[in-house]
């Protein structure tokens, strides 16, 4: 009896031991990749670095075309995915009617989030490219960054207005409110924290995203700078960068890493280094964020 | 059939009300009650006896939710308009009928906000409307000198009792015709319920009410009419004082005499 | 008749239904809901899109080649002198990045996640778990980089005879991007899994150890069967680090000391070059990209079922 009281406690130690290695170690493997990329590419970060076109010239190069394509990209994937994330949303938590219909979106929205990243890519690559000839664009890039995260924005709005009491919308209700009146007052400003939080999550993996602007035909060589929305003239503001082509983060750096000279691969780090930085503050905001709102709503 | 009487002013009418969630069963069969203005109607009954979903049938909370059919009419006065017909919008029904619920459910807003979101919802803009109303309604509700210099601070730093009594402020201060109450104090202290039934006391001066509740002792104190109410159907009808003296019913008497419930 | 009240409220008074505040307000939500609802419905254009993209781009490809060719040929060789067009080396080279992805994913998520969802109290949960994530929320360039200039070097220290090039070490450094995938959902699933089950456990004199395995996980199977069909659709579908670090030659291997292409990594190469819009080459990418969906959604049909048949209700 002892003698197996004893054997269980060993088995419940080596068990936890297990599970604090497997942590540590997917822990460390994170600080590992962030230690190795500041110790390769901090060095190569400086004012040049960011104000420089790429070029053949490893220490000549630089990511100005890649960081201001990456900007670009992100505010036509914001602007499009995150008003119809939240207000696709809001109609599946609290308008869609129980049918075959509501059932076939929300079957959809969970395979979607599952499918490969690159298929997204293909699909943009036939569709916007060559059949609605928008080429080989930053729109056409953001668009398709915007339908990748879509279901993300989908989901977690829906998490965090599913997270407020039904006494909170009766009381609404009760005071004469209408549905609309309801979920502006109410449900949006409540669960905004975590609607926040999932369009920032959102936000930083498509910026790191890079298989489907691969498939789309982004350059990875680009001298030149989209060109500029404000005009001198009237009507003083241009849509034409939109049409423009362009390079973003990541593929730079993929397209540095391919190469063999170890020179460029110091570039690929700084390049991976601010890469991984930038996801890393947008996920720190975000868990920041959510649990400030944690905080600040109790239900 | 309960006789109206004539003595008294009427706010509301139950007249043949049936209301079912499913098809299968009733939960209301068939009541009928007067609700006399300016006095404290009780619904008692136990659990499962159908006197929240009357209660929720007043400003049609039932409209939110899948299924309802409601047979039968409540007519307000003075318009003698059915609030349950089709052509009615629950919207204005729940502009005119003010509602209070179990547990204190104050928006996660500023004291201010809460009290004065009725008047937003219906659009009114003055502020100097608003602020004054704001303050009746707090006062009415015997919370004003608890939260006068703090109206801008969050609801939810209130105590349960205040919150409740915020909620009260909150239907208050659209003036609406009629109040109800659902189990007003089940979530609250003995020093908080105290509290409120006060409140309700003061309020039917200016208010109609009709409250639910599980504590008989609190429909004995605060009501002027009680109606006892069993597995949907209205079994006994009348003054509060009559009902808890002398009932007319068996059921009546056993339910407030504790031997089930 | 009996008097009835005077008194009505002069913020509101009913109005009929053909009013037109009343009209007003019908409009606007009635306007609201339908632009909603175009949102909602907006993701399944998506997916029609996806999919109708995929099939209408691949035909053409069948009219050169034959399935049973393209089924059962050996060589992948699209754009040689004298073509070949077998998706085996490219579907064989994705298992195998998964397989041993999966070998470094399930135990650590597993063991993690019951760690965390059993060993661990609420406040290491809160701080840990989002840190895990972190893995998750790093691009996958930067962790093809991490595979060929920091992993593959450290192997070959090990394995001497391993190429620059490598299944072995994309297959690793996937393994971990998607530990936190599964370790964030079967621990959710753990933790749904309702106290009085671990408690009669315990009170039958069971170590945590045995309340975790013989308790926790099989009632959470169901969720745990998800979390590891998310991890490998993940895999399945991971571009970046294999188009990096496994070598882009389509290799009719299972050892993964070598370089391999997988179905993703050949859609990255091609897409690289030039290709006309209609040749043979561009079709191959999509015929590519429908193999790997139909993959996809296998896994996630028997992941289905798995869950089917062994959901535990309680």
């Amino acid at each position: 009896m002892q003698q197996e009281v004893r054997n269980r406690k060993r088995k419940d130690l080596i068990f936890a031991l297990a599970g604090l290695f497997s942590l540590v170690f997917a822990i460390c493997t994170l600080l590992v990749l962030v230690l190795d990329l500041w110790t390769t590419g901090f060095g190569r970060i400086d004012y040049n670095f960011l104000t420089s076109f790429p070029s053949r010239f490893p220490a000549k190069a630089g990511i100005l075309s890649a960081w201001v394509g990456s900007l670009c990209v992100m505010l036509v994937t914001a602007f499009v995915a995150i008003p119809i994330g939240i207000a696709a949303g809001v109609y599946l938590e609290e308008y869609a009617p129980k049918n075959w219909l509501t059932t076939i979106i929300e079957l959809n929205i969970t395979n979607l989030a599952g499918i490969p990243s690159i298929t997204f890519g293909l699909m943009a690559l036939g569709l916007f490219v060559y059949k609605l000839q928008l080429g080989q664009s930053i729109l056409t890039a953001g668009l398709t960054l915007a339908l990748l995260i879509l279901p993300i924005i989908i989901v977690t709005t829906r998490e965090s207005i599913r997270a407020i009491p039904g006494t909170i919308r009766e009381a609404a209700y009760a005071m004469g409110a209408s549905k609309w009146q309801m979920i502006q007052h109410h449900l949006l400003p409540y669960s905004a924290g975590g609607i926040i939080t999932g369009v920032i999550i959102s936000l930083s993996r498509a910026i790191g995203e890079t298989a489907p602007l691969i498939t789309i035909g982004a350059l990875t060589f680009i001298a030149f700078l989209p060109t500029s929305p404000i005009l001198h003239e009237a009507p003083f503001i241009s849509f034409q960068w939109l049409k423009d082509s362009f390079t973003v983060l990541p593929i730079q750096m993929f397209n540095w890493v391919s190469r063999p000279q170890a020179e460029f691969h110091v570039n690929a780090a700084a390049t991976g280094l601010i890469l991984l930085l930038l996801t890393l503050v947008m996920n720190g905001i975000a868990i920041a964020i959510r649990y400030r709102f944690r905080k600040k709503i109790k239900w | 059939m309960v006789e109206v009487n004539p003595n008294l002013q009427l706010r509301a009418e139950v007249k043949n009300l049936s209301f079912s969630y499913s098809t299968e069963k009733k939960v209301l069969n068939s009541v009928s009650m007067p609700i006399y203005d300016t006095k404290v109607t009780a619904l008692i009954g136990p659990s499962g006896c159908g006197k929240t979903t009357l209660l929720r049938c007043f400003n049609r909370m039932h409209d939110l939710y899948k299924v309802k059919e409601y047979q039968g009419e409540i007519t307000l006065y003075p318009e003698q308009m059915n609030i349950l017909s089709k052509d009615i919008d629950p919207i204005e029904v729940r502009m005119r009928i003010g509602m209070v619920f179990q547990k204190p459910n104050p928006f996660p807003k500023t004291i201010f906000e809460n009290v004065v979101y009725g008047l937003r919802v219906r659009g009114v803009k003055k502020t100097s409307f608003i602020q004054e109303r704001c303050e009746k309604a707090l006062q009415q509700a015997g919370l004003w000198d608890e939260v006068k210099d703090r109206l801008n601070s969050s609801a939810q730093m209130l105590s349960g009792g205040q919150q409740q009594r915020l909620c009260i402020a909150r239907a208050l201060a659209t003036e609406p015709e009629v109040l109800l109450l659902d189990e007003p104090t089940s979530a609250l202290d003995p020093i908080s319920t105290a509290h409120v039934e006060e409140l309700i006391i003061e309020l039917k001066k200016d208010v109609t009410i009709v409250i639910v509740t599980h504590n008989l002792h609190q429909a004995a104190r605060v009501s002027d009419y009680t109606a006892f109410m069993y597995l949907g159907d209205l079994i006994e009808y009348g003054p509060t004082t009559k009902i808890f003296t002398n009932p007319a019913d068996k059921r009546t008497e056993s339910y407030i005499t504790g031997r089930f419930g | 008749m009996a008097n009835t009240a005077k008194k009505t409220s002069k913020l509101s008074t009913f109005t009929s239904a053909n009013h037109p505040v009343r009209r007003m307000r019908r409009f606007r939500e009635m306007m609201i809901e339908l632009v909603l609802f175009l949102a909602a419905a907006s993701s399944v254009l998506v997916t029609v899109g996806i999919v109708w993209i995929l099939v209408s781009e691949s035909l053409p490809f069948f009219q050169t080649v034959s399935l049973v060719e393209f089924l059962t040929e050996t060589q992948w060789t699209p754009l040689f002198a004298e073509p070949k067009y077998g998706i085996l080396p490219l579907v064989c080279g994705t298992l195998l990045t998964t397989f041993v992805a999966l070998l470094v994913a399930i135990p650590l998520g597993t063991i993690s996640a019951t760690f965390l969802s059993e060993y661990t109290n609420s406040t290491v949960r809160e701080i840990v778990k989002p840190v895990l994530e972190l893995l998750a929320a790093v691009p996958t360039v930067v962790y093809g980089y991490f595979a060929l200039i920091f992993v593959t070097p450290l192997l070959q220290k090990i394995i001497p005879d391993l190429s620059g090039f490598n299944v072995l070490s994309a297959g690793l450094v996937i393994g971990i991007m998607i530990i936190p995938y599964i370790s964030s959902l079967a621990e959710d699933a753990m933790r749904s899994v309702p106290g009085y089950l671990r408690e009669g456990s315990f009170a039958m004199g069971a170590s945590r150890f045995q309340t975790s395995f013989r308790v926790v996980i099989p009632a959470a199977f169901s969720g745990i069967t998800s979390a590891y069909i998310l991890g490998i659709s993940r895999a399945i579908g991971e571009t970046m680090v294999v188009a990096i670090a496994a070598g882009m030659q389509p290799n009719f291997t299972l050892n993964p000391l070598q370089p391999a292409e997988t179905i993703t990594a050949y859609i990255v190469q091609v897409s690289m070059g030039d290709l006309p819009h209609g040749s043979i080459g561009y079709q191959s990418i999509y015929v590519a990209g429908l193999t790997l969906l139909v993959m996809t959604l296998m896994f996630n049909v028997i992941g289905y079922y798995l869950k089917k048949k062994y959901r535990e209700s309680y």
